[in-house]
């Protein structure tokens, strides 16, 4: 049972010190490779807690998308961004008590409350042992079928976010040339030929 | 030893107030602020998975999976607004996008 802890402790210690260096790092391009780490941990501990389709997904997905998509606008944006930290250590004493503050609370919450007796008795989906149905197959079983309206509403929020990320950036530039090709399938005889009449030995 | 559901949730419980730290300390650059917001999120999946996976009900990772693709359309719309603020101001200091306030 001790190979499991270390394997947790190993990928949380990280986890938390790679979260900390996101938002302590002066570099943009360090902080987002930071947070690629931080996530890359968090899919190790889902393994660990056996949503391995999730995990999985969280680097396929998340980390190989969304945290790319970050690298790429940190690289694009040509900022100075020592300008930007001006306000770090005047709000370090603050932030941090509250920090504290929050932290010592929802620790309250996690060890002073227990989970009631007969809440088993209430569990909506129940996961099947795991010599019978994989993660996966198990998700597929319920994603489909009981939870299908959440399905294709998450469908729809990322049909709306791609619409709405192609509308505010899409920049067409002036001078670049285009094909139109309904401009082109258009093209009738009138337009395409013209017929001139050549004299023998004159040329055009 | 053994680890419970509250060594899960007390890591979830780190990762949220990290995020909201640098939430705070980081008030001018606003990438930053959109990486401790996917720090955020990043704790209640884990809060989530961890429930899941220690009460046996399979919600919590179709929750999760959801948490997940709202947080990926959330995050390229803040780039893309991003991106937009500083084609048309050339910098992302983000104190004057309050212009157009009445």
């Amino acid at each position: 049972m001790i190979l499991p802890a270390i394997f947790f402790y190993l990928f949380a210690g990280t986890c938390v010190a790679a979260a900390f260096m996101v938002i302590a790092s002066r570099n943009p391009v360090h902080s987002v490779l930071f947070l690629i780490l931080a996530f890359v941990n968090a899919a190790g501990l889902f393994v660990l807690l056996g949503a391995e389709f999730l995990a999985m997904i969280l680097i396929i997905v998340y980390v190989g998308a969304v945290l790319v998509l970050f690298l790429f606008v940190v690289m694009m944006l040509d900022v100075d961004f020592s300008q930007l930290r001006q306000g770090f250590l005047q709000y370090m004493p603050v932030g941090a008590f509250i920090g504290i503050v929050l932290l010592v609370e929802l620790l309250l919450v996690v060890f002073t409350w227990t989970i009631a007796p007969d809440v088993q008795q209430a569990i909506a989906t129940p996961i099947p042992p795991l010599a019978k149905t994989p993660n996966t197959e198990a998700l597929g079983h319920v994603l489909y079928t009981r939870y299908v309206y959440f399905f294709q509403a998450a469908g729809i929020v990322l049909l709306v976010a791609m619409i709405g990320a192609i509308v505010l950036t899409l920049h067409h530039k002036p001078g670049v040339r285009r094909q139109s090709i309904a401009g082109q399938i258009a093209r009738s005889k009138q337009t395409a030929i013209e017929i001139v009449k050549v004299r023998p030995g004159q040329g055009l | 030893m053994s680890i419970g559901l509250g060594h899960y949730l007390t890591l979830a419980a780190i990762l949220f107030t990290i995020g909201i730290f640098g939430i705070f300390l980081n008030r001018k650059n606003v990438i930053i602020i959109l990486m401790s917001i996917e720090l955020i999120l990043l704790a209640v999946n884990i809060n989530l998975v961890a429930f899941s996976s220690f009460l046996g009900d399979l919600v919590g990772q179709v929750y999760a999976l959801l948490v997940l693709t709202v947080a990926a359309a959330e995050a390229a719309i803040g780039l893309s607004i991003l991106v937009a603020y500083y084609r048309n101001r050339g910098s992302i200091a983000v104190e004057d996008v309050n212009l157009m306030k009445g």
